[in-house]
């Protein structure tokens, strides 16, 4: 009736070497937790900073992902290392969509200088967080 | 209706979640069809217009439910637009030039797409016939 162990274990190990997945669930996966950690980073940020003031955890998700990202493109991380975390969990993690509405909504309510210190903040946090990650795979020994 | 009822939170993780899948592979789709920069010009573009629009609905119409807009702008839209991948093609651009053209391109149509999306939310904001209720 039921399967010996040893031949469940056996065709359990053969499953797992011959599949190959597919890129879009690689980086589907990803994407899913790129999405879940964001809205846990954005509870965490908008319960200590109102997002109505200025909106830290957009930033905050695009500086963190774009180290991420920066760290295993430049340590030459493997194909499917790249479609999980760079493309699926990094790419879903940081978001562009919020980021301009955001910036669009501080801007036409007037407060115009915070609106680009945001639109600016984002881009120069995250250009520097791919310097520190370049950086950081530049002094590690491999 | 407890909204910090477990199940209704594990739904929630669960929507998002499935956004994420689907945001991610409509991007991965993109980056297929088209070369890198336009690629990501695209999706940031066509995002921030539809995220634009559901933003300004609520404000003007309010016809979507507020829990359907959250997982559908923080699950599928935000996983659809990107910033690490704009960020590192910007950091890998070959000279001032195409610099100035990523990061003009991807804040450029980002911008003008939520105004687009505010736009049409305006659009559908029709005076009540009947005028008994005031926002």
């Amino acid at each position: 009736m039921s399967a010996s162990p040893t031949i469940v274990a056996d065709a359990l190990a053969g499953s797992l070497v011959t599949v190959d997945p597919d890129p879009a669930h690689i980086v589907g996966s990803g994407g899913a937790i790129g999405a879940l950690l964001r809205y846990w980073v954005g509870q965490q940020v908008s319960s200590r900073v109102p997002s109505s003031q200025f909106p830290l955890s957009t930033v905050a998700v695009n500086v963190i992902g774009s180290f991420a990202l920066g760290l295993v493109v430049l340590a030459g991380a493997g194909e499917s290392t790249l479609q999980l975390v760079g493309t699926g969990i990094c790419g879903s993690f940081t978001t562009f969509s919020s980021f301009s509405v955001e910036t669009v909504r501080l801007y036409e309510r007037g407060d115009r200088a915070r609106a680009i210190a945001n639109a600016a903040g984002n881009l120069v946090c995250s250009l520097a967080a791919i310097g520190l990650a370049w950086a950081l795979v530049a002094v590690t020994p491999l | 209706m407890a909204a910090d009822h477990p199940l209704v939170r594990l739904e929630t993780l669960a929507l998002i979640a499935v956004g994420g899948f689907a945001g991610s592979n409509l991007r991965l789709f993109a980056m297929e069809l088209f070369a890198d920069v336009p690629s990501i010009v695209l999706v940031n573009a066509v995002g921030s217009t539809v995220l634009g629009f559901l933003v300004y609905e609520a404000e003007y119409t309010d016809h979507i439910g507020s829990r359907t807009r959250t997982v559908f702008a923080t699950g599928f839209l935000s996983s659809l637009t990107t910033y690490s991948t704009f960020a590192l093609q910007t950091a890998f651009a070959a000279g001032p030039l195409a610099i100035g053209g990523i990061v003009v391109a991807n804040y450029g149509l980002g911008f003008a797409g939520v105004l687009m999306g505010r736009a049409l939310a305006r659009r559908l904001e029709t005076p009540q016939p009947t005028g008994g209720e005031t926002a």
